[in-house]
């Protein structure tokens, strides 16, 4: 959680709240690109869009 | 107060301690862990220095690591950002190492930490300084100086590549910067990378071999990948690069305008990367005379302290002493991210604590002898432990045995007192050897170091009688300053040697001293100084005494790709893997045919080539 906070903070400090969707889908892709190794990304991107 | 500053997870990572704004302490994570570049977290350099000022963990008021994190990775999305879709590969492989540990990086500091003592609250005593800034700091506050213009350069830290400012007393004004992804240091890099070294620990390689070339692509670099203004501002041509989105540093476009793929480093080495790499290097000192001349006119001040991995281009660093327009220059020893961690802890003390400066006389750095020394005892024991053969002389036969050993050009490991910081060695943890000798330059790269034969060699001189061998009449005492050998010490030069080109011109003696006299006349000139380093000062001045020569051939107590030696034992391994063939560490004096063949070792084939 302070980790979360901390991120809003820099973002707050920075100005740079246009980051924030983009940090947000950029986490989750990431994420995923973890859990399948990049393998299984492309179907998932497919699905979404 | 008690600072530890930390630089880690890129390459280099190393602890400085800094007491009351003292440096105490300062090692690099390689010389323990005996991996080059170490780029892990410095849990043994943390452990030696606690362990030089005889503190607990406990007892730290502040860790400063000397960058920002959440900055950096900033910089990471918005250029993925800038050049979608291209990049998904490069973004593939970066994205996944920063969502496991590097955006956590706060909280992976504070988990090596606590393995060194989970008492601590070290979330409380956690800082973070910008990566110029801990450069910046690391340059000024250590220097003897009480105001300074101060230019920072190197790859990246953040975004900042390039930054330009002003020091006085215990406050550092940073005013100009140039961000990423307009570097001079990975334009440099770039061009390490095209002829065929390691980005990263080949640049200096780089530079060695520039001056068997002519600057031939220098015209074709400033026309179309950089665009240089007359006060040093520059923009590179991305065009031509592939660092922002890529694998690699150049790419296609790159290899059509220089006429050919990168070099792969088993290939042979050709005039052509010969050229080139002359061309980045005169490119190089171009943009950093532009910047230190325009600093130079803002009329602030008369000293310049540069800093950042491109401040170890002593070459360049030669050129901006000889152009007159400062008094003087002080350079940082540990210019690349090692020295950000003496910086960060600089930068917490008198910027984030605002505690006064003193600066101290000669420089804060001590010689840039801050790592572990072993008491007489010690050697001795692990010298035995390890099999080793040796006479115990005392303090003047030491002298004038080791004396014997190089006028009967042997190649000598020298071992003494506290082991340097920074990538040089200065006489603590050296192999030293004749420079008057025209084979030992050849010998010492292939037999010794088993490095490639075009690599020069660096002069080691009395301060004293400097001036009496190179064009340089000021301190060089870290190796940063290039200067011309002394008209009067060259040799006259041989017509028949005229049409020979490349590295056929190495092997041809140009002065007294051949084996640390370049192709191009220059040397890479350290100035010992009796107030840093009494042992090397004495050893320097009984070699002159006997042979009329103050110099001495100084490189790094290692073979290629091996970090430089720290203990006893690394020293008498790298001895017995290696051609070297006298050892002395502190009084004890090993000869290579004393000691038992069975303890030989196959050290050539031992690391990884860098």
């Amino acid at each position: 959680m302070s980790f979360l906070q901390e991120l809003f903070a820099f973002i707050r400090a920075r100005r740079k709240f246009w980051l924030i969707p983009i940090l947000a889908v950029m986490l989750v892709l990431g994420g995923l690109l973890i859990v399948t190794k990049g393998s299984a990304l492309a179907p998932f991107i497919y699905t979404l869009f | 107060m008690r600072i530890l500053g930390i630089s880690a997870f890129y390459h280099d990572s190393a602890a400085a301690l800094v007491i009351d704004g003292k440096i105490v302490a300062a090692a690099q994570e390689e010389r323990f862990t005996r991996r080059k570049h170490d780029p892990g977290f410095p849990g043994s350099a943390i452990r030696y220095c606690l362990e030089e000022a005889g503190i607990g963990a406990s007892a730290l008021d502040h860790v400063v690591f000397y960058e920002k994190p959440f900055l950096k990775f900033e910089r990471l999305l918005e250029t993925y950002l800038a050049f979608a879709p291209r990049g998904f590969r490069s973004f593939r492989t970066a994205i996944p190492v920063w969502l496991k540990e590097k955006l956590f990086q706060k909280s992976v500091l504070r988990n090596h930490l606590r393995a060194i003592d989970d008492a601590v609250d070290w979330e409380a005593r956690l800082l973070f300084a910008d990566h110029h800034q801990s450069h910046a700091a690391s340059a000024f506050f250590a220097s003897p100086f009480t105001e300074s213009a101060i230019l920072t350069l190197d790859g990246v830290g953040e975004w900042t590549t390039t930054s330009a400012g002003f020091g006085r007393d215990n406050t550092l004004d940073l005013r100009r910067e140039i961000n990423f992804p307009h570097s001079i240091g990975l334009l440099y890099s770039a061009f390490t990378y095209y002829t065929g070294f390691k980005v990263n620990s080949g640049e200096y390689k780089v530079m060695g071999l520039a001056p068997y070339g002519e600057p031939k692509y220098a015209k074709l670099i400033l026309e179309h990948l950089v665009d240089l203004k007359d006060d040093g501002s520059f923009r590179l041509d991305l065009g031509y690069f592939d660092y922002c989105t890529g694998l690699t540093m150049t790419n296609s476009r790159f290899d059509d305008l220089f006429g050919g793929r990168p070099r792969d480093p088993s290939e042979l080495l050709e005039q052509r990367h010969m050229d080139l790499a002359a061309s980045v290097q005169h490119v190089t000192e171009e943009i950093v005379l532009r910047l230190t001349r325009s600093l130079a006119r803002e009329g602030l001040s008369k000293n310049l302290c540069p800093a950042g991995g491109v401040a170890l281009n002593c070459v360049a660093n030669g050129k901006v002493l000889r152009d007159g327009q400062f008094e003087k220059i002080w350079i940082q020893p540990a210019a690349g991210d090692a020295g950000g961690a003496v910086g960060a802890a600089l930068a917490a003390y008198h910027q984030f604590a605002g505690k006064p400066r003193i600066p101290a006389a000669g420089d804060a750095m001590a010689g840039s002898y801050l790592g572990p020394a072993f008491a007489p005892s010690e050697i001795e024991s692990r010298l035995r432990a390890a099999g080793a053969v040796f006479t115990e002389l005392d303090d003047d036969a030491i002298i004038s045995d080791t004396v014997e050993a190089l006028i009967a050009e042997k190649a000598v490991g020298w071992f003494q007192g506290r082991m340097e910081f920074g990538p040089r060695a200065l006489g603590a943890r050296s192999i030293l050897g004749d420079p008057r000798s025209p084979t030992m330059q050849s010998s010492l790269n292939l037999r010794v170091k088993f490095r490639e034969s075009f690599r020069p060699f660096a002069p080691a001189v009395l301060r004293e009688d400097v001036a009496d061998w190179f064009e340089l009449d000021e301190d060089s005492p870290y190796m940063l300053l290039v200067a011309d050998v002394l008209g009067k010490r060259r040799l006259p030069a041989d017509p028949r040697n005229e049409t020979l080109f490349g590295i056929e011109r190495l092997n041809i003696a140009r002065s007294d001293i051949p084996a640390v006299t370049h192709v191009d006349y220059s040397a890479r000139v350290q100035t010992v100084h009796a107030d840093t380093n009494q042992r090397f000062h004495d050893l320097l001045t009984a070699f002159k005494a006997a042979t009329g020569c103050p110099v001495l051939v100084n490189t790094s107590f290692n073979v290629r790709g091996e970090p430089i030696v720290c203990t006893p034992e690394d020293a008498f391994r790298c001895f017995m893997g290696s051609d070297i063939e006298v050892l002395v560490v502190g009084n004890c004096f090993l000869k290579k045919e004393d000691q038992s063949p069975t303890l030989k070792l196959d050290y050539k084939n031992r690391f990884e080539l860098d």
